[in-house]
């Protein structure tokens, strides 16, 4: 590789930096939206941890295809550790959507809003990945197992989108409609720092969480060897 | 081809005749959608209507599906013939397809009996209903024999099943509620051909992954 790994330490500080420069600009530089007031400044912090979270279950499906393709050990637990980002994020997500809601819409949940339940659909079956995962013992025939439930994941999200918007046909009808107004360019501005810090942030808890789980890794196996 | 047909066509025999000789799956997957259809009778208030009935018709087919998916893997798991299986000089994705024609005869045979008790006990079922009950049996028996194959290498696979298996079954009973209730069922039966098509090949591609040490 050409260009050096920024270390975790460097990137850390460039994702509170950037968190902070986020925060500075939501606050003070972006207008108060005209109709819903403050709280619409959730909405960049929660559209930036839900796309973060797609992108880590996106991380966790692609290292999955790279495991099954190569057979590699190592993506075992690169695919493991962003679909773990992606829940993390994914509950952060619920909790900062039903905030929103409540506030913007007087509710803490609603079925009619797609993306919410396309969500909690792809929470759920990526909860049910860790089930998976903890009652097969440690192997190769774990690794792939998770590997193929991960990359199903990624089937569900676009069918799961269409059948939901299927079921509002006949579930409910429409009565909310997503926000209004259009972002200005300042808006859009801090929404777009706002999405770098939070990606940085689980960037750096990725490498930190898969850094910390290599080192267990090696030192069970220098234990066996030692043991043995 | 022939010869993959034929290895498919002969593990699917075989579940027919394991079950025939023990009949541990049929009678219980019978038994509990008409008890489930009996309590969903009493669960329902009494002004529901029909379109409440569909729903409810629903997901006593999916948790049906469950109790015979979860029997699935019982007899390779119990004797190590999965083992056997596997390094037999065929394809591992015929081991699947076996499976599949073998739960799904057993789901249809269940249907056969809950439809009718549905119908005379609830609400009549019309022609898309029962296209959308076709239709979605086909993709809960092609990603369920895939799920409960992994679930059947963890332990704890009784709970784990149904957590593996709920999540991916959502987009079926969104499809056959449609087709159900819906005055024009063509975009739900699409639909829910569109999932077959979609999660089949997934299952049949993956299914190697799944089985292989």
């Amino acid at each position: 590789m050409s260009i050096p790994k920024p270390t975790l330490t460097a990137l850390a500080a460039l994702a509170v930096g950037l968190g902070g420069l986020s925060v500075a600009m939501i606050f003070f530089v972006a207008p108060v939206d005209s109709d819903q007031g403050l709280t619409q400044k959730i909405f960049y912090v929660h559209v930036p941890i839900a796309l973060t979270a797609y992108a880590g279950f996106g991380l966790g499906a692609w290292k999955a295809l790279r495991l099954l393709m190569t057979r590699e050990e190592r993506y075992d637990l690169e695919s493991y550790t962003g679909v773990h980002q992606g829940t993390i994020f994914g509950v952060l997500t619920l909790v900062t959507g039903a905030i929103w809601a409540k506030a913007s819409w007087g509710v803490w949940w609603t079925w009619s809003s797609d993306q919410l339940v396309l969500f909690l659909v792809l929470f759920l079956f990526y909860c049910a990945y860790f089930m998976l995962r903890f009652s097969i013992e440690p192997g190769p025939r774990r690794e792939r197992i998770s590997a193929v439930y991960a990359l199903f994941g990624v089937a569900l999200i676009p069918v799961s989108f269409f059948a939901i918007r299927l079921a509002n046909d006949f579930i409910h009808p429409t009565v909310f409609t997503r926000e209004g107004p259009q972002m200005t360019g300042v808006m859009f501005a801090a929404f777009c720092v706002s999405w770098v810090a939070i990606s940085l942030v689980a960037y750096v808890m990725y490498r930190a969480e898969l850094a910390g789980k290599r080192t267990d890794a090696n030192l069970r196996e220098l234990r066996e060897a030692l043991a043995s | 081809m022939n010869g993959y047909l034929g290895d498919v066509a002969a593990l699917a025999r075989k579940d027919l005749k394991l079950e025939l000789r023990a009949r541990d799956t049929l009678p219980a997957m019978v038994l509990f959608v008409l008890a489930t259809l009996v309590v969903f009778h009493f669960a329902l208030p009494a002004d529901a209507g029909d379109d409440a009935s569909y729903g409810l018709l629903w997901i006593a087919l999916v948790f049906t599906a469950l109790l015979g998916l979860a029997r699935a893997w019982a007899p390779e798991r119990e004797a190590g013939a999965l083992d056997g299986l596997v390094l037999a000089p065929s394809d591992r994705s015929a081991i699947w397809l076996g499976k599949t024609l073998a739960t799904l005869a057993f789901l249809a045979a269940a249907e056969l009996v809950a439809l009718p008790a549905f119908a005379l006990l609830f609400a009549p079922l019309d022609l898309g209903a029962v296209a959308g009950v076709a239709l979605a049996s086909l993709g809960i028996c092609a990603v369920g024999s895939l799920v409960a194959a992994m679930a059947a290498a963890a332990r704890g696979r009784e709970v784990l099943l149904p957590l593996l298996f709920l999540p991916l079954a959502i987009p079926l009973v969104v499809g056959g509620v449609g087709a159900s209730i819906a005055d024009d069922p063509s975009r739900y039966l699409a639909f829910l051909g569109l999932y077959d098509a979609v999660f089949a090949i997934l299952s049949w591609a993956a299914f190697e992954y799944v089985v292989t040490e």
